[in-house]
């Protein structure tokens, strides 16, 4: 019996991470829930407990039946009929043992039918979901657009729609259009309210994942005459009313199993949410960070997947009389798989742990006023979530497309023939670091928190931590990288120029990046020394990039600018 | 309309990913080198009695297993997935039974149970691979039984309708109810357990279970839901005469390992003459044909 939860025993040791019992306890708000449902913990092991049997489904079902299917998914994908998606049978087989499980609203409220969970271990079931098949996580990972719903419109909304979705409804988010892609602010789909009040929509999307989903949440232009983001509003559709059609789907690289819909609105009747205005400024906006996280799971799950792959083969595979893993070439090319593997993993898991901190508070802040403490606290943990979430989408979407090309170096000839896995996880890697924004954009998001110092005192802050006698050299490779960090930020603000500022960003962020990853490695090998080997593996390769870096800003002079313009 | 189910399901060792010290020196098998699970083809019986559920709304599905009260995981499994209760059968006079004494005891529980409709349990198990059980209980409570069972069509008017898996193909065949109805391994695999159910049943238990922690046995005694049944040979009535050792008949003479090895290999020339040759034989010997 396969189970992508039980082989994997860094999962355990992030869901029992210390910062955990905080955020149970708040989640639970002290376990008030435990006399009225029966499924609700009485206290934090027995909320672990449940997390943890829960996984346990998820790693089964996907161990025995996403993963076996995923092939077949990949290899027949949907269709469409009528101006309706048929998922591939294996999508649809996926689809009825999730829902069969319950696996759906994992982070919704009991009161709307959910199983209340952190946003942690829901992270965790989509790197669990994605190492089966990333494809699949896009149809599944969708539950997401809950979180908006819960977080944004009215209470009558929320009771009409959440438990339809933790039932098994499926979600779209209707955002990207021909001539609106990274520029969301050009949407043209129009909201038009009728008389007695209500809205329709009109127009076409594209693009859209999952696009005949259930229940779609779309960004349209409400505001007549408007040309820009401000005119835009967040509604929802109700496939039960119709009006929506799928014109067609995309034939794509990869993640085939997850149909790609254009869609057209023809007087499609809808519901605004929240506020008029408001939608892509600020709902659009949760909404992405949300996806960003999830995107970032699929990122580890594809990095999973894609170094077991490579270490299967690598230990079966002979050549010169022996297995080729005992090639010095080919073994170092799998430890800094599996390095870069563990520290994406460890970046996501933090950033899931800030989230979680945050928007709990934020859900608090809906039932009482916050303490003081409670609002710094819960400002610290804004920023943060603000400041990872980019970067681990960023960073992590990179590492898997590296290990997703180092898997197929590791198969040879045979890694380009369509025999094994991992010419589809390398199909299926690419995406992630192009869609919910592509890396240049997640630069752009993360640079702030270069320049006002964030990153740094997040990494002061974890330098500050006492580590054992025989993880103090790293440590100090760790402080020197970030001394070279610190006059790198330094050097490039130094310059007064925003063109420049913006060319050395990508080396800033992947600098910073490469550091915080470094400490959190550092900070699991304290709990688990099974971390030690890519603690080491990584801050070599972090150092080496650091430097690089470094070299780069400070062997440039500001003007060799205009030689990276291209016309 | 809503029936009563029971489902008969076995605790077995998992015989599928047998390691090297999965037997015992003396021939026995090493019960502690091989996980527990839920037998494979029960599994397949449980799903068809949860379809059956959800055709008929308001039907109840009741597991019944004997053995140990460690057991009484197999009856949480069934929680887990949809089912309403479970029984474990536990007494130590039910020690060594072969089948018959096992169909006895399963009689005289199902007998106790009372009210029921369909009796459906796996084909066999994978410990024993007998296929007796089902039939015999069916034979001890003097009703119909179908077997090889692949789908149950429906249970109305007092019928069911079963395709069942043979040799050549399928047939469908009606029965009256109440009927026992043993599932083949072909039959659609069991749902997976469902989130809620397993965080609202993982404290069920027997009452030996939580018998020595005064928190758990209280926790558990206030909620009807978590107990799970535990009967004796008295709860059921069973006549000791029948059960365990005393009642089986199947005396064990001896246990040998048997390793499969391939036999010398033998070659046939590529001509029509050798290939008849070897056709004729494998007919003769019934490989083929």
């Amino acid at each position: 019996m396969a189970n992508f939860y039980t082989d994997n025993p860094a999962l355990k040791l992030y869901l029992t991470h210390p910062m955990m019992q905080k955020i149970v306890a708040l989640k639970e708000r002290d376990f008030r829930d435990a006399d009225k449902f029966d499924y609700a913990p009485r206290n934090y092991e027995d909320a672990i407990d449940n997390y943890d049997r829960v996984l346990e489904i998820v790693g089964e079902i996907c161990g025995e039946i996403v993963a076996p299917n995923a092939e077949d998914v990949d290899h027949n994908g949907p269709k469409v009929e009528n101006s309706r998606v048929i998922y591939a049978e294996g999508t649809q087989k996926n689809l009825d043992a999730t829902r069969k499980a319950g696996l759906m609203g994992m982070a919704m409220p009991r009161e709307l039918g959910g199983l209340n969970f952190p946003i942690t271990p829901y992270i965790m079931a989509a790197d669990i979901v994605s190492r089966a098949d990333a494809g699949f996580e896009n149809l599944w990972g969708l539950q997401d657009c809950a979180e908006t719903i819960y977080e944004f419109a009215d209470e009558d909304q929320k009771k009409r729609y959440i438990p339809r979705v933790c039932a098994g409804e499926t979600m779209s988010m209707d955002l990207t259009e021909p001539d609106a892609g990274s520029d969301l602010q050009s949407v043209m789909l129009k909201a038009t309210q009728k008389e007695d009040g209500s809205w329709v929509l009109n127009g076409v999307k594209r693009f859209i994942t999952n696009g005949d989903a259930d229940i779609h949440l779309v960004l349209a232009r409400s505001e007549e005459g408007s040309h820009d983001g401000r005119g835009l509003s967040m509604f929802i559709y109700d496939k039960r009313n119709g009006g929506v059609n799928v014109r067609r789907i995309e034939n794509k690289m990869g993640i085939k199993g997850s149909p790609t819909c254009e869609l057209t609105y023809k007087d499609a009747p809808c519901e605004l949410v929240g506020s008029r205005r408001l939608g892509l400024i600020k709902y659009v906006m949760a909404l992405m960070n949300g996806a960003r996280l999830g995107i970032a799971a699929q990122s580890v799950g594809l990095s999973e997947i894609a170094y077991r792959e490579a270490l299967d083969y690598a230990k079966e595979r002979k050549q010169f009389g022996k297995a080729i893993i005992e090639f010095p070439a080919v073994s170092e090319i799998l430890s800094v798989m599996k390095a870069k593997l563990d520290a994406s993993r460890t970046l996501l898991y933090a950033c899931a742990r800030y989230v979680d901190m945050y928007k709990i508070y934020d859900d608090i802040a809906k039932e009482r006023p916050l303490t003081k403490e409670e609002k710094i606290e819960a400002k610290y943990y804004s920023r943060l979530a603000d400041a990872f979430t980019p970067l681990a989408k960023g960073l992590t979407s990179e590492y898997c497309n590296q290990n997703a090309y180092d898997c197929i170096q590791i198969h040879g000839g045979s890694g380009f023939m369509k025999d094994y896995a991992c010419e589809r996880v390398y199909r299926d890697a690419r995406i992630t670091s192009i869609y919910e924004g592509t890396t240049q954009l997640q630069v752009v998001a993360a640079i702030r928190h270069v320049t006002t110092g964030t990153y740094l005192n997040k990494i002061r802050e974890m330098e500050a931590e006492q580590v054992c006698p025989e993880d103090e050299g790293i440590k100090n490779t760790l402080v020197f990288m970030t001394q070279q960090y610190a006059d790198a930020v330094q050097s490039v603000l130094g310059v007064k120029d925003a063109a420049y500022q913006d060319f050395m960003a990508r080396r800033l962020v992947e600098m910073a990046g490469c550091i915080v990853m470094g400490y959190l490695l550092l900070e699991d090998t304290q709990r688990d020394e099974s971390f030690r080997k890519s603690l080491h593996v990584y801050v070599n390769y972090g150092q080496a990039e650091v430097a690089k870096h470094a070299s780069f800003i400070g062997n440039f002079r500001p003007e060799e600018i205009t030689d990276y313009l291209e016309k | 309309m809503s029936l009563n189910i029971i489902v008969l399901a076995k605790q077995v060792p998992d015989t599928r990913n047998v390691g090297k010290d999965a037997m015992k020196a003396d021939g026995t098998v090493n019960r502690a080198a091989l996980p527990a699970i839920f037998n494979p083809e029960d599994l397949n019986a449980l799903e068809q009695a949860l379809k059956l559920k959800e055709m008929y709304p308001g039907s109840k599905v009741t597991l019944l297993t004997m053995g140990p009260a460690r057991a009484a995981e197999i009856v949480r499994e069934g929680l887990y997935r949809g089912a309403d209760g479970g029984v474990v059968l536990s007494d130590r006079a039910f020690a060594g039974s072969d089948t018959l004494a096992t169909s006895y005891a399963i009689s005289a529980a199902v007998k106790k149970i009372g009210d029921y409709d369909i009796i459906i349990g796996g084909r066999q198990a994978i410990d024993g691979d007998t296929a007796q059980v089902g039939p015999q209980v069916a034979e001890k409570l003097g009703l119909p039984q179908v077997t090889y069972a692949e789908e149950i069509i429906k249970a109305e008017d007092g019928k069911v309708v079963v395709k069942r898996r043979i040799e050549s193909g399928v047939e469908t065949v009606e029965a009256p109810y109440p009927v026992v109805i043993t599932v083949n391994g072909s039959a659609d695999e069991c749902r997976p357990r469902n989130a809620k159910a397993v965080m609202k049943y993982k404290h069920a238990a027997v009452p030996s279970e939580v018998a020595a922690d005064e928190e758990k046995k209280a926790f558990v005694e206030a909620r009807p839901y978590l107990q799970i049944g535990e009967w004796s040979a008295a709860t059921v009535e069973a006549d000791l005469a029948q059960c365990g050792l005393a009642g089986s008949p199947t005396k064990v003479k001896q246990i040998e390992n048997v390793v499969f090895t391939a036999k010398e290999a033998r070659k046939v020339e590529a001509d029509d003459a050798s290939l008849e040759g070897l056709i004729v034989e494998l007919i003769a010997n019934h490989t083929i044909g």
